[in-house]
């Protein structure tokens, strides 16, 4: 703002009041010496009061204006009474199966996580993106698949006589909700909607790092946090309070394969199913992404190659000039 | 120069030859790759995939 004035109103200002050093700087020159500038200036619309105080209501203006129209002061922060529990706790990097940009699922991992699914999530998330026929080749051969869903009833339909029945499922069936619909999820679980899982890794901060800290994090709330009835605390959700309370405890499932059922290994294995149920193409992607690398890196040396070899001659060519001798005549 | 001069015979001389060397190379190089590519991958992951696990659950009639 200040540097917007010119000189003379530091001028004037200065013969205005008794100041030390603006009399210091301008009254040594302007008494000596008289430049057509300053006094042209020193009479000049910019320099006046009337300009001065326009300047300044027309900056209180501004002011009033933007805190009228945005609710805050401009180019000041401002203090909220937040704090970092509300973002939830931030979880720790662990070292997934998958993690490396060659690594491809663990499938035994998704197998026993497929188990811990449909014997403990199963009862309250819904899986609505996978079909039996996702599961195989993946976690389970065709046979298994199919006995899976034939265990389930789904309802088709309509037959000659326009009635819906129940069949047993097939490979082509998705995976069956524990709810018909959102209402009845809400009912169940004291006005929470139990999210469906089938993007649940992507669809959060954190990823799998985020599930797995949440399923093995509960504990109990800290002294001064209040967590109202029904709800249970764990750092990693954000605001602290989950409807969820912690379903996994040691031995919960028999997994077929011998390994043994802890919180942490079930956690882990779930964690990779969900991976792979949110990214079912992981390991084809990787792989693609191996080939792409390879050939893209090699044409870009060949491109780079051929660049050299063509521009070599001419940026290594001498070009000479032979000026025309003066006493050969030129028309 | 004989070498050169023989593959240019086999291969250079006539277009329709050439272009289906083309082709044919292409065709060979993209089975090779994938061959590759996959048996270093089966590697890395050695035990990890489907396949070296399905063994222990499928059931041959």
């Amino acid at each position: 703002m200040l540097s917007r004035l010119s000189a003379g109103a530091f001028k004037k200002a200065a013969s205005a009041g008794p100041s030390r050093s603006s009399t210091l700087f301008f009254g040594a020159r302007s008494a000596s010496v008289r430049f057509a500038s300053t006094k042209a200036s020193a009479e000049s619309f910019v320099a006046s009061r009337t300009a001065l105080v326009a300047a300044s209501a027309v900056a209180v203006g501004s002011i009033a204006w933007y805190t009228q129209l945005y609710g805050s002061l401009p180019f000041l922060s401002e203090v909220h009474a937040s704090h970092l529990s509300d973002e939830g706790l931030h979880p720790v990097a662990y070292p997934w199966s998958h993690k490396g940009v060659l690594d491809t699922f663990d499938h035994a991992s998704i197998r026993r996580g497929y188990q811990v699914y449909r014997e403990v999530c199963a009862a309250c998330h819904s899986l609505d993106r996978i079909a039996w026929r996702n599961l195989v080749g993946v976690s389970h051969t065709a046979d298994e698949a199919r006995a899976m869903a034939e265990e389930v009833e789904y309802t088709d339909g309509p037959n000659d006589q326009g009635e819906m029945f129940q069949r047993p499922g097939k490979l082509a069936d998705y995976l069956p909700g524990p709810y018909p619909n959102e209402e009845a999820a809400r009912a169940s679980n004291g006005g929470a909607m139990p999210p469906d899982l089938s993007l649940i890794i992507k669809a959060r901060h954190g990823g799998a790092d985020y599930l797995f800290s949440l399923l093995t994090g509960y504990i109990d709330p800290p002294a001064g946090v209040e967590i109202r009835e029904g709800m249970n605390y764990n750092p990693y959700f954000p605001g602290g309070a989950i409807s969820m309370p912690r379903v996994l405890f040691d031995g919960l499932v028999e997994y077929d394969d011998g390994t043994p059922a802890t919180t942490s290994q079930m956690a882990k294995d779930v964690t990779t199913f969900l991976s792979w149920a949110a990214e079912p193409e992981h390991d084809e992607r990787k792989k693609y992404g191996i080939k792409a690398v390879i050939i893209f890196s090699t044409l870009f040396v060949i491109s780079v190659y051929v660049k050299r070899f063509k521009w070599g001659p001419i940026k290594n060519r001498k070009l000479f000039y032979n000026p025309p001798s003066s006493t050969t005549k030129t028309h | 120069m004989s070498l050169a001069n023989t593959a240019y015979n086999i291969f250079f001389k006539r277009n329709s030859v050439f272009v289906g060397t083309v082709f044919a190379g292409a065709f060979a190089f993209g089975v090779a790759f994938d061959i590759g590519v996959t048996k270093f991958y089966d590697s890395w992951n050695r035990g990890k995939q489907w396949k070296d696990i399905r063994h222990k659950y499928v059931q041959e009639e």
